[in-house]
Order: C-alpha cells, then structure tokens, then sequence
C-alpha cells in the first residue's frame, strides 16, 4: 500500500496490507473499501474570501405570510482550525495542502504505542479566543476523549474537552449591515474548547473505496458554541462572518471557509410565536460561505414553516441536513436516531491544563483591538455605519486606515480613498491591501498635498495607481513628473487668455448665450497646464476673461 | 455476562474461591542448592549442587567479563542464543528472537578492541515484551490483530537501552495487549513455567519473566498494569521491579489502561532489575505523564555482602499489610511471607501490621478503569491503517470482521466491559465510582507510608498453578491480581523478589514477596530488596529446568 505514507517514517518496516482489499489508487494514499453511504465534505467551487451577505430570496408572498407566524431558534457551532505551526498533539508541521499523508508521524495515525504532546500554542489561542468572546476561562481544564469509529479517526477517538472547556459563557457583539436593516445585536456564546481535527476521506469516483488523507488529523481545532440566540439567515450568517474577523484579527486562524478553516454548522428549529419551548431541532453542515449559511437557514425556515402549515409538523425529524449549494437546498444526510454516546471519558495520556491568573492576564494585554470596539470608535469618529462595516470588515483594511489616520489624515477623506479608489484597484487586480506598495505614509501625504493644494485631485489619483502598483513617494513623483499644481494667477490668466483668444468662434457663441461652453474653455486650459492648473482659480480667472467686454 | 461480571466484582470481596492449597508447608530453602554455569559449552546449563553464594548481577559479572577480557560479547552473546536453541520448544518463552544479536555483540567486542568507552549495558542481552515498540523488529502485544506489525520506531525505554550498549534478544511472549495472568491469553502460543512445564509462567508478562528465570536472556522488560511485571515474578522466581507511575516514560508501550501502565524489569537479581530500571527512568518529553523527579544513582545500593553491617537493615520501618494473609492466600504462602518478614526483623527492620481498609476495594475499580481505558486504548486497532484487516463489503462489516478475528477472547470481554462501564447511564456507577476508590486506595497507602517505608505482601495469593487451571473461570484468575492491582491504582512502586518455595513441580514452585514504597523511592525498595536478597539462606532460585535437555 501507501509507500509514500509511510516512507516518511520508515519505509520497509511496514506490515502491507491486504492488497485485494486495499487497492492503491495513488501511491500515497492507503484505501479502504466501505459502503458508499457515507459521506464526506465537498467543497465548493471557490468563492471570495468575505463575501457580503445576500438578501434573502423566497418566493411567494403567501411564504411570507406563513413565516410571518413563525419564529426561528438558531445556533451555531464553528470549528476554527489554528494556525500554528505544528498540530495539537504532534510535531507534525500544520499546513493546509499538502500531498497527502506527507504531513504525517506515529501519533497523528495512532500507531500502537504513540502518545500525545500538548502543543502549548493550542492553549495560547483557546485563551486568546476565550477572552476576546469575553467568556469566563477555566484555570483547570482538562481533555477527555471523544470516541466514535471512522476511517478519517486514527485512533478510534478524539481528544477533545467534554464537561469543563477552556473556556465558557461569553458573549459577541454584532453590527447588521444596513442593507438587511441595520441594527446591533449581541449574541452568547456557550462554550470554547480545544480539540483535533480528523483526516479527510477521499472517495473513488466508481464509489467503490475509500482512501484517506490523514495530513489533516490532529490539526488543531477550537470549537465555538453559541446560544441559540439568532433567528434568522442573516443574523447567523453575521455572526459567523464576526467569527471570521475574531479569529483573524487575533491572528489563531487564516478563517478561510473555502480551506475549511472556518466550519459552521447550524443548528435551528422553528416554533409558532408566542409558544415557549423549542421546536425539533435540525442540523444542517456543508456551509461554506456565509450566504450558504443564510440561503441554507432560510430554506430550512420555509421548509419547516410549510410542514407545520400543512399540519405535517411530526416530518420535522431529529436529523443533519446537507446543503447544497448548486441546488441552493438541503437534503437529508442521516435521521438521529436517539443520541449519540460517545463514552467521553478523561483523557489519561495528558495532564490538566493549568493557567494562571498571571498567565490569562499577559495574554489578555496583548490582545489586538478587536472588530467591535473598533467599529465603536470609527463611529465615534464620525464615520457613517457603511465606512465603519466596511473598513472594520478586514483586519489588514482597519489597520492600514488606522495608520494612515495616525499620520495626521482626515478620517473622512481617508475613508473615502481606500473605500473607493484604493478598493476598486484592489478588487481589480484580486490583490489584498498588504500586497500593495502604497504605505499608509505616502496616502496621509498624498491626502495632505491635495487638502494644501500642492497637487490637484484629477493628479492625486494618478499619483495614487502609481504608488499602489511602484510605491515611491508623493513628493518624489511630484517633483519628478513635475506635478506640482499651478496656482500663480498670472500664469493661469495667460493660458486663459490664449485659449481664449485661440478660439473666437466658440467665444463669440459663450457671449451669445451658450454658457455650457465654459466647460469648453477649461477643459482647453486644463489641458494646456497638462493638468496641473488650480480648478478654482482657472475656473474664476476664466470666467472674468470670458465675461469681460472687450 | 457482563453486567454480571461487573456486578460480581463491585459487590464482593474476592477471595479465590477455586485456587487450590498448592503446598500445604513451605520447603526448606537450604536443601536446594544449585547454580547454573554460563560458560559457552555445548550444554549451557547445568545444575549442580556445589555451596550456595547469594545471587551475582549479571551484569554486573558481564561487565567485569568483558573489561577483563575473560569472555567476549560474541561468546556470551552464543552462549544464550544457544540455551534460547536448547530451551525454547519446550518454553515458548519468545515471539520472536533477533537475527542481530550477534551482529550487536561482535560490535561491541570491535568497540572493546579498540579501547572505546562500553556503555554500562554493554553486551547486557534483553528480553523486551511484545507489547513495547522495536524497530523494525515484530511488536504484537500477543494479538492476531497485530500480527507481522512491525512498529517504525523504538519506544523510549528501547531507545535508551539500545544508547546504554544493551542488546535486545527478542520479543517475550504476553496476554494478548496484556489482559490476563497467565500467558495463557496470547494469541499465539502458551509459556510453560521453568519451575514445573505443566504450570503457567503468570502473566501477562510471562514470557519476560520465564525467559530470565530459564537464563535465556539476562535482564527483561515487562509492563505492569495491575500487576504484570509482580505477578509472574513470583511465580517464575525472579526479581520483578515495578517503578512508580511516571517513572519511566510509556512511550512506545502500547496501550492498555493509560492509567495504570508502567514499563517493569525484570532481573535475576535486585541489582539487575534496579539497574535496568535506572537505564530507561527519566522524563520523556513525548510522553506528558512521564515525571521530572530526579533518578538517583540505584547503584550505590547494591553493595557486596561483606561490606553489610551486622544489622545492616536497622530502623527500617516494615509494615506487614493485614489485609493480603487473610482467607483466600494459600497457607504455604503465608507461612512464606511469614518468615520473609522475620527475616527482615533479623536483618533490623521494625516490623509492624498495617491495615488497609480500601483493599478489598480495589480489584473491582482496578477491572472498571483498566477494561474503561482499554476499550479506549484498543479503539486504534480497526484494520484501516496497519495490523489485520479483514476484506469487507462496507465499513462496520471491516471494523466488525477486522476486530472480530483479530481479538482474542479475553480482550473483547474487557472491551465489552469497558465499553458498558463507560457508556452514558452508566459512567457515574462504574467508572467515576471506580475513581473515588482509587482516591481512597491512594490515601490508605499515603497513611501506611508516612507511618512505615516500606509495605509487605505476597506478590500473589499462590504459586504458580497449572496450565489451564484458571482458563474458564475468569474471576477466579482475576482474583489473583488482589495483592498488586493496588500499588498500580496508587501508582506506587513495588518489586517482587523471590522469597521462599512451596510444594510443587520437581524442585518446589517458588514464592515471591511484594515491597511496596512511597512514590519515586525506589532506592529504599533496592536497598531493602538487595539485602534481602543477598542475606536469604541457600537463596539460589535457579530453576530445575529441563532435564531433557539439560
Ligand atoms: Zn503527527
């Protein structure tokens, strides 16, 4: 079987086994043979790293009616794969892409006699996310065992934390977009904890084996819970997108859905108003954009709204549903039958996670300015609710306004330029705001030349594509290409003069009553100054000259 | 039958209803005399009845040989390999012994040539249970499951051997992953006990214990969980050292309760098994439950017999346990034990009888955690990734069929059990119960420690009896672990020394006596143990072997 697998190891030591059962398909892979009824993740076609969220689209007004009477109870669950160099229990290095089973040692496969190693980075992060989801933080927790079969499972368990996480009742603060009615919400959460990613099943296209990459198993995870406070697409979906920008500004996790990085999985169950207990509660995974997720929560309103409209409430069953996104719909993956037992128990082969006071308390200095507080004090600069979602969104977008800001900006001038002309460059050349030359110094400067009138708007953004694509320095191109602005009236007035004496057919027009023509004339005497002349001043100077009796 | 058997071990007290009074008088020890010579001849083992000298490290006397230059590595190295030959069809003591030991032992001898510093288990041959991870060499842990697996790394206590300059002989037959008191449970072939061939060597280290009491090997590795290591010391007459928990790193071991598992020694001597235990101590960084506490220097204990003073024991506080020479011990053994402790008092030591309240206790919590963790533990063995894998339509059927004809008997029980005792409803019942009186064990011993340095006990309630006897009455055989499975659920250490014979088998079955200290003092324990052992009359526990073959 897989020679590359285990060559990583030892290579010839390896017990082979059975080749009728296990057939290799690529020589890194070892298959198993089991039912195609299981199933796996699929991804998705790639989508936007952030995409915005879409408004909701169901049909018929009756629809509406119906939901009308209705109300959802959502919660969810994310897994937040970590981004530190090694995985949880292993030295194994935690890169997302690898050949399969290249990334891989005795103890992440489960080798008989292999044992597990706390990586401390796993305990960083969890305190990290705990304490920016203001949970409360367990000083003493401790990890048990998660146990279940599947082929993706190496060891027959998970080491996860069951009954005392690392974290515990906090609580997110949201912002709802404008375009879905605006407003701040704030949602519980229930509980973080730490725990193992599994491998990843492949299946042949035939269907008729498996094979599995175990570069993903013992990859760091923290699992979020919430409280079932959300009721509707759109707010889950925002507080998953939150999540994302948690995560990111705190540096534990990339937070890409595509990479399954980031994975909600949403619980919901629907209930006529008014009535207190809750409704049976459907799962739904596959989500793997924010709008899946409230594409997915809406479809699966109607659908339960419909069936208790029908009277048929009792095929709303205990189950996970899969969404589907070409289909834009779920289907059923497996009924629950009864619940679960996965005989956690605690985990003998590591210690109790000890913090200190001391511990929690550097971790909680060295926190970053978080989303929320940071879309407060844009606020609180002024800042229109669109400008603040916008530029709170990405943490590398906030941080860049914020030090162009620091270099003496005028907010709302460098709002406008990174939300707009910088943005649009951005999305044209599928770049991200740290691959660009331009530095947060050189847009101040940029801002301030225009705002003293050194250089002209129309010559600001010129000067803007070039920094963002070659970087340099205001000044420097300024004084290379010579761009300073024009503002000796002398000198203005005798480009007037000439465009004006220049074009006698159309001034005689103007005169006559054709005062449009005077865009005419500026755009000559623009044109003239290679664009450098002050519009005000042109604009007045041409005027006087155009007015003027002969 | 299992809620039965768990119902049974909760509520009893057990006493080995069905062990039969194997002697009814101890033997007198001074009418035994023999020694076996380790010369390379053509008949490696001889029994003679010249005076009787108290029993020489091994390697201690192979150090000295080779630095002498008297015998080389080679030599000794053929001279056990050939006893092995001779001794083996009608022991069965090893799974597999190496093609490299003489490869090893000529190393050592070019290394000895070249006046190259020898490291102290230079030349020093082992025998290393099969369930402790070899290189490249086969490591079943007695299981079809694992059949031809060979691991791709040494585990820590290999590794460091190998460091030391010790050559492993091979692999020692086991209880399948452990489970049993025989050898009988091996999946692959039974022991025979050097004593008497009819009567099993204990278990489940009893391949380790019956390869060094037959000198096939000098020293051995063996595990203790409840009493692996103890046990069939006592019933093949050797030393058994069983370190405390943490001690030596598990890493390596395969799995069969976390909690209680610890790599042992074995030795024919109290100096052999100290230092080998002193060769694989230490913290392990891949293993989290290994302990940083220091390693004294064992060796300083083990002074020759006439540098003792008269009363070289004196003030040493002995407390003789209560509660293991009460009904259910066989009289021979007692009266065995008895006189070990007046020898004691001859050697100094103030003896006293403690009382242990939590004993009866222990054995039905010991088969809670040790069957919970195994269920656990044994999850990894699914055929997918290495071992036995059984051809199968879909996935349960692989796991079903793979597990099925992989595990022998015993093993599934205790899954079965474990599983049970773990499983939502019944937890809190079994095994959370079955944790608290493990607290209470542990602070019964602490109040016996503080109050003595050492505790006493026989190491089992008989000796060794005959092949089959216990096969189909489990818990008559799991009564016999009641003198050890304490000391794992305190995770003390403890060594078994030969102390005496009883009745049985051509020349008498010996008897061992349990030494249990406080935590990481095992120097007391090797102290104790090598004056002890150096001042028993006529103490020459040589097997009478095989008279067919010697
Ligand atoms: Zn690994």
């Amino acid at each position: 079987m897989s020679t590359t697998l285990f060559r990583t190891i030892q290579p010839n030591q390896f017990t082979l086994l059975g080749t009728a059962l296990f057939r290799r398909r690529r020589r890194s892979n070892f298959s198993v043979r089991c039912c195609g009824t299981q199933t796996t993740t699929t991804h998705e076609a790639k989508q936007p790293s952030q995409s915005r969220i879409a408004p909701k689209n169901h049909g018929s007004n009756k629809l509406d009616e119906i939901l009308r009477d209705y109300e959802a109870v959502i919660g969810i669950e994310t897994h937040v794969q970590l981004s530190t160099f090694t995985k949880a229990f292993c030295s194994c290095p935690n890169n997302y892409g690898s050949h399969p089973n290249t990334s891989i040692c005795p103890v992440c496969m489960g080798l008989p006699g292999a044992l597990p190693v706390l990586n401390s980075k796993v305990v960083e992060f969890g305190v990290r996310l705990g304490l920016a989801l203001n949970c409360d933080l367990s000083l003493k927790s401790k990890f048990d065992r998660k146990q279940y079969f599947y082929p993706d499972l190496p060891k027959g368990y998970q080491i996860s934390q069951f009954d005392i996480p690392i974290a515990s009742g906090g609580y997110v603060d949201v912002d709802i977009p404008l375009e879905f009615g605006g407003g701040h919400r704030r949602f519980g959460i229930t509980r973080v904890h730490m725990e193992e990613d599994a491998g990843k099943l492949l299946h042949s296209d035939t269907g008729d084996y498996s094979q599995v990459d175990l570069n993903r198993a013992g990859v760091p995870l923290l699992e979020i819970v919430s409280e079932p406070d959300m009721r509707s697409g759109i707010e889950a979906a925002e507080y998953a997108s939150e999540m994302q920008r948690i995560v990111r500004y705190l540096g534990v996790s990339n937070g890409n859905m595509q990479e399954g990085s980031l994975r909600c999985d949403v619980n919901i169950s629907i209930r006529p108003i008014g009535q207190a207990e809750f409704g049976t509660k459907v799962e739904i995974k596959n989500l793997n954009a924010f709008s899946a997720i409230s594409r997915a929560i809406d479809f699966e309103i109607s659908r339960q709204a419909l069936l208790y409209n029908q009277g048929q409430a009792d095929q709303i069953v205990s189950e996970t549903r899969l969404w589907e996104e070409g289909a834009q719909k779920s289907v059923t993956m497996r009924k629950k039958e009864g619940l679960a037992d996965y005989r956690y128990f605690p985990e003998p082969d590591l210690p109790e996670v000890i913090l200190t006071q001391d511990y929690v308390d550097s971790i909680r200095s060295s926190l970053p300015e978080l989303p929320e507080a940071k879309r407060r004090r844009y606020e609180a600069m002024g800042l229109g609710m669109q400008d603040v979602l916008f530029l709170a969104n990405d943490v590398s977008v906030a941080e860049f306004f914020d030090a162009v800001i620091g270099k003496g900006a005028e907010v709302k001038l460098a709002a406008n330029w990174i939300m707009s002309d910088i943005a649009a460059y951005l999305k044209n050349e599928d770049l991200s705001i740290n691959d660009v030359k331009l530095t947060p110094q050189e847009l101040a400067e940029l801002i301030a030349a225009i705002k003293d009138g050194t250089i002209s708007g129309k010559i600001g953004k010129q000067i803007l594509f070039e920094l963002l694509a070659k970087g340099g320095t205001v000044q420097g191109m300024i004084k290379a290409k010579d761009l300073v602005q024009i503002t000796d009236p002398a000198e203005i007035e005798k480009m007037v003069l000439k465009v004006v004496s220049e074009n006698p057919k159309q001034l005689e027009q103007y005169r006559n009553g054709r005062t449009k023509l005077e865009g005419y004339f500026a755009g000559q005497v623009m044109k003239m100054s290679k664009g450098k002349a002050n519009p005000g001043l042109l604009n007045k100077i041409l005027l006087e000259k155009l007015n003027a009796k002969d | 039958m299992i809620g039965e058997l768990i119902k049974i071990l909760k509520i009893t007290v057990l006493t080995s209803k069905n062990s039969k009074e194997i002697a009814k008088k101890p033997w007198k020890l001074n009418s035994i005399r023999q020694t076996v010579t380790f010369a390379s001849s053509s008949s490696p083992v001889t029994t003679t009845t010249t005076s009787v000298s108290p029993p020489q490290s091994q390697i201690l006397t192979t150090r000295r040989s080779l630095l002498s230059g008297e015998i080389t590595a080679s030599e000794i190295a053929k001279s056990y390999l050939s006893r092995i030959r001779l001794t083996e069809s009608h022991l069965k003591c090893f799974l597999h012994v190496s093609d490299n030991v003489l490869k090893y032992a000529q190393e050592i001898d070019q290394r000895i040539a070249k006046g190259e510093e020898l490291g102290p288990l230079a030349g020093v041959l082992i025998g290393v249970k099969d369930n402790i991870c070899t290189e490249g060499m086969p490591s079943t842990a007695g299981s079809r499951i694992l059949e031809h697996y060979r691991p791709p790394f040494d585990a820590t206590a290999i590794k460091k051997i190998k460091e030391l300059g010790g050559i492993v002989v091979g692999k020692t037959n086991m209880d399948e992953f452990g489970m049993g008191s025989t050898t009988e449970a091996s999946a692959f072939q039974v022991t025979a006990n050097p004593w008497d061939l009819n009567r099993v060597p204990g278990g489940s280290s009893g391949g380790s214990a019956a390869a060094v009491a037959a000198r096939q090997c000098m020293v051995s590795l063996g595990s203790d969980t409840g009493g692996s290591v103890r046990q069939p010391a006592s019933f093949c007459g050797v030393v058994g050292l069983k370190p405390t928990y943490g001690r030596v790193s598990r890493f390596g071991l395969m799995a069969y309760a976390s909690s209680l598992d610890v790599i042992g020694c074995f030795g024919s001597t109290v100096a052999d098994a100290g230092m080998l235990l002193h060769a694989i101590s230490g913290y392990d960084r891949f293993d989290s439950t290994s302990s940083k506490q220091e390693v004294p220097e064992f060796q300083s204990q083990f002074l020759p017999m006439d540098l003792f003073e008269s009363k070289p024991l004196k003030g040493v506080r002995v407390g003789l346990i209560r509660e293991t020479l009460e009904e259910g011990v066989d009289s021979g053994v007692r009266s065995v034990t008895q006189e070990a402790a007046s020898h004691l008092e001859a050697l100094g030591c103030v003896l006293t009888e403690v009382s242990l309240p939590s004993f009866s206790l222990g054995l039905p919590a010991y088969y809670v955690i040790a069957s919970s963790e195994s269920s656990s533990n044994l999850s990894r063995y699914d055929g997918v990734r290495y071992g036995n894998q059984v051809m199968a339509d879909e996935l349960n059927k692989l796991y079903e069929c793979s597990r099925g004809e992989g595990f022998g008997g015993e093993v599934k029980m205790r899954i079965l059990m474990g599983t049970y005792a773990l499983s939502a409803g019944y937890y809190d019942a079994y095994y959370k119960r079955a944790q608290q009186v493990r607290t209470l064990i542990r602070k019964d011993f602490k109040a016996a420690l503080e109050q003595n340095d050492i505790l006493i006990s026989p190491a089992a309630p008989s000796a060794a009896y005959k092949i089959g006897e216990k096969k189909d009455d489990p818990l008559a055989m799991y009564a016999g672990d009641i003198m050890t499975v304490n000391v794992n659920l305190a995770g003390l250490p403890a060594i078994v020394l030969p102390c005496g014979l009883v009745e049985g088998g051509p020349l008498g079955l010996p008897v061992g006596l349990q030494m249990i200290g406080a935590a990481f003092d095992e120097e007391k324990l090797l102290k104790v143990g090598h004056i002890f052992e150096q001042t028993l009359k006529g103490s020459s526990f040589v097997p009478p072997l095989l008279p067919n073959v010697a």
